[in-house]
């Protein structure tokens, strides 16, 4: 065992960090700057082709299909030296990376690779993710949006939801049922589609952050060919399932969430006398999720070590996320109480109990989103500890026959 | 970065749990209860025998001169088997203390016998609630006076390490002036007692010894042996639930076992994670030691805590029953919340130990 690089790592890591410490300071996003969407993008997709110029986009991803051929070890280091500077890089960019290329790469032709891979990488094509539905979250499978063949193109109908940067995005990796007599997880097929299509209507969703990062996408007669379709017909579950297994890969970054939240409770005084922090409860509660997080950065280079053995850690890849998303909310909300009633309005120069505010209510959105915390412990309870399935009503019915 | 156990390591924890599983089931457990039995000692000969004792002494004194995270791997296993021996006292604490605070005499003298098993050791550090390791014990002119209570093993332990004003004193407990009253303890697998020195005579360890780095590095055993503990409970519950119909269908299909179950998995992985990063910093980067070792204990005290009291929820009635086996880890559980000190110590310990650089950024 041994937690420090080998001189290998060592090696890369030198001259990652000499590359960013070269390139990366004109890419910085200084911390107060608030930008709009557009510009965020745009700034985005000129670092993501620095990255790539620079040899560094793609770095797992073989070099025939325009990636650096790299290990997994490789792309950690290099995202936790990147995760050094404040650069943009949102989902617009993660989605592309992340989702798109995985699923292209593993279920797409070699026109559809050609096409789409090379110019992701280099940043010109930024990407969203149309799936769930209102109806289908969790239950992704149970969607409704369809697609109907009319000779070389397909027609689609239907409404996505929790579409980040859709806005924003060139093209989008799109799921929707094309047989509604199959069960529900045969019928599903997946496209890519261009965002510019005509049909294709998007909305803002107002958040309870008072933010719209995500949006609602309506399709209404939307038309993509047949040459965007991944992967065969009936063959949408199985994209999915790449997708969503690419999504729980860590950002890199070990910055602790908890530390500052102890310093916040020495510098805050106790309604009781004394400062926060001097309170027993208060101790116990901050170091306990302390310790729990450093468990997750302990538990996150086991991870990695299985990875870059050519293992898969399937579920437990969900432990890290489950854990996080509830210590967020629970750190979070006990550090606004410790505010008092500055939690609720703090001054306007307090730019950190403001922050704070931030981190409960997207706390909300962690524990939710990719992998609610309640199908996370299905799946722990089910592929980790072999506990038998829930039971699902509708699994072998056709699907136009569930009610 | 290579954050696994080696081959070398899962093969040892292998070859301890085999032996474990066959000289330690839980129905012997059981036996050496009705008995009334101090100790399992047939099973701690063997552990010597196997080099298991001496697995972190070093060479020179008789032990095999592994590392931290060595034995880390067999308080895992020690843990699981909820085994009745002495090796938390004697080996974890004892023979740690010599070799922080002995001299060459001393470590010549006592590690070899603890490494075979022919002598056990103690650490009596306790006087009752309050400060984890006082030191009202007085040492003078070669003799030990005071109380310590409660003092694990002390029934079968050859020597206790006395923590006395004056520095750690080595105490043969057959010596004139040494009273040991038993009493009675939670965990019936592990004897506690109350030692009553009354001018007993004692030699004093070379160097004075820091007890919080003491603690340290035996929360990083703790946390190894609370691992493999919990995992057992967690494997113990998820096995009594698949088996276990209820309503027509598995006990186990049911979410609100499941997720109970998960959230445990969830935990027992934490710790498991800090445990070996407590066990690496151990010998790698002891700077990173005190903070490692509290976090480790933490999540150790949680993990273990919640599984022990949900193993013997899901199993429902039988659980409550001698029959059962939820009882052992539900009793050792608390021995192990508070042995080398309860939460609040060690989230004092963290909070001193978290590197600020941490806290402000990576």
């Amino acid at each position: 065992m041994d937690f420090n690089d080998t001189p290998e790592e060592a090696a890369f890591r030198a001259e990652a960090r000499a590359w960013l410490s070269a390139n990366a300071p004109a890419h910085v996003v200084p911390q107060a700057a608030v930008l709009d969407d557009a510009e965020e993008v745009e700034r985005g997709k000129a670092w993501q082709r620095a990255v790539h110029d620079g040899g560094y986009a793609g770095i797992t991803l073989p070099r025939a299909l325009g990636g650096r051929g790299g290990s997994v070890i490789e792309a950690v280091v290099f995202s936790e030296e990147e995760a050094r500077y404040n650069l943009p890089k949102g989902p617009y960019i993660g989605i592309g990376l992340g989702m798109a290329i995985p699923v292209i790469a593993k279920h797409g032709t070699d026109a559809q690779r050609e096409g789409f891979i090379a110019p992701t990488l280099r940043g010109e094509l930024t990407w969203c993710q149309l799936f769930s539905e209102p109806s289908a979250g969790s239950d992704l499978a149970n969607l409704r949006t369809k697609a109907v063949r009319d000779g070389d193109d397909w027609i689609v109908n239907g409404q996505k939801v929790w579409s980040s940067w859709a806005h924003r995005s060139d093209w989008g990796i799109l799921v929707v049922r094309t047989d509604p007599t199959v069960p529900k997880h045969k019928g599903l097929t997946f496209f890519v589609v261009d965002m510019k299509s005509p049909g294709i209507d998007i909305r803002p969703i107002r958040q309870i952050s008072g933010a719209s990062d995500f949006n609602e996408t309506f399709l209404t007669d939307v038309r993509i060919p047949d040459a965007n379709r991944i992967g065969a017909v009936g063959e949408g579950w199985a994209c999915c399932m790449t997708v969503l297994m690419g999504e729980r890969l860590g950002s890199g970054s070990h910055k602790s969430a908890v530390g500052p939240l102890l310093d916040l409770a020495a510098a805050t005084p106790s309604q009781s006398g004394g400062n926060a922090l001097d309170s027993g409860s208060v101790r116990l509660a901050l170091a306990q999720a302390y310790a729990e997080e450093q468990g997750g950065r302990y538990f996150e280079a086991r991870l990695r070590t299985m990875v870059s053995r050519g293992e898969n850690p399937g579920a437990l890849a969900g432990m890290i996320k489950l854990a996080y998303a509830g210590r967020l909310q629970r750190t979070t909300g006990l550090a606004l109480e410790l505010r008092g009633q500055d939690g609720i309005a703090p001054a306007p120069e307090d730019t950190a109990t403001r922050q704070i505010q931030q981190d409960y209510i997207w706390s909300t959105v962690m524990r939710i989103a990719g992998g609610a915390d309640e199908v996370l412990r299905n799946q722990i309870a089910e592929r980790v500890l072999g506990m038998p399935g829930d039971v699902r009503a509708d699994k072998d019915m056709p699907f136009d026959q569930i009610i | 970065m290579n954050f696994d156990l080696s081959e070398e390591q899962k093969m040892l924890a292998e070859q301890a749990n085999a032996l474990l599983a066959d000289r330690s089931p839980f129905d012997h457990l059981r036996g050496l209860i009705d008995r009334g039995a101090e100790w399992d000692e047939p099973l701690w000969r063997e552990l010597a025998e196997m080099g298991f004792l001496g697995a972190a002494i070093p060479e020179a004194y008789g032990g095999l001169g592994l590392s931290a995270l060595d034995l880390g791997v067999l308080a895992a296993e020690f843990g699981r088997a909820n085994a009745a021996v002495p090796f938390f006292s004697s080996i974890v604490l004892a023979a740690e203390a010599i070799l922080m605070a002995g001299s060459d005499e001393q470590k010549a003298e006592w590690l070899p016998k603890l490494a075979s098993g022919e002598v056990v050791a103690t650490l009596a550090y306790s006087e009752g609630p309050g400060r984890l390791a006082p030191a009202s014990v007085g040492f003078a002119d070669g003799k030990v006076t005071g109380v310590k209570a409660p003092v694990a093993d002390a029934g079968i332990a050859d020597i206790a390490l006395v923590l006395a004003d004056a520095g750690l004193a080595i105490v043969r407990l057959d010596a004139a002036g040494v009273v040991r009253t038993k009493l009675e303890a939670f965990d019936h697998l592990r004897c506690h007692y109350r030692i009553d020195f009354q001018g007993a005579p004692g030699e004093l360890l070379a160097k004075p010894i820091d007890m919080s780095a003491l603690f340290d590095r035996a929360a990083v055993q703790a946390a190894f042996e609370a691992t493999g503990a919990a995992e057992a409970c967690l494997l113990m519950a998820r096995d009594y639930a698949l088996e276990r119909q209820i309503f027509g269908r598995s006990l186990a299909s049911y979410q609100a076992i499941k997720h109970k179950l998960a959230d445990i998995a969830v935990q027992v992985e934490l710790l498991r994670s800090n445990a070996y990063f407590a066990g690496w910093a151990a010998s790698e980067s002891p700077g990173e030691l005190p903070a490692a070792a509290a976090a480790a204990r933490l999540t150790a005290v949680s993990a273990f805590e919640e599984a022990a009291r949900e193993n013997l929820q899901v199993h429902g009635g039988i659980g409550y029953t001698q029959e059962a086996n939820c009882h052992f880890f539900y009793r050792r559980e608390r021995l192990l919340a508070v042995h080398i000190g309860n939460r609040d110590y060690w989230a004092a310990r963290l909070i001193q130990h978290i590197p600020t650089s941490q806290a402000e950024a990576a």
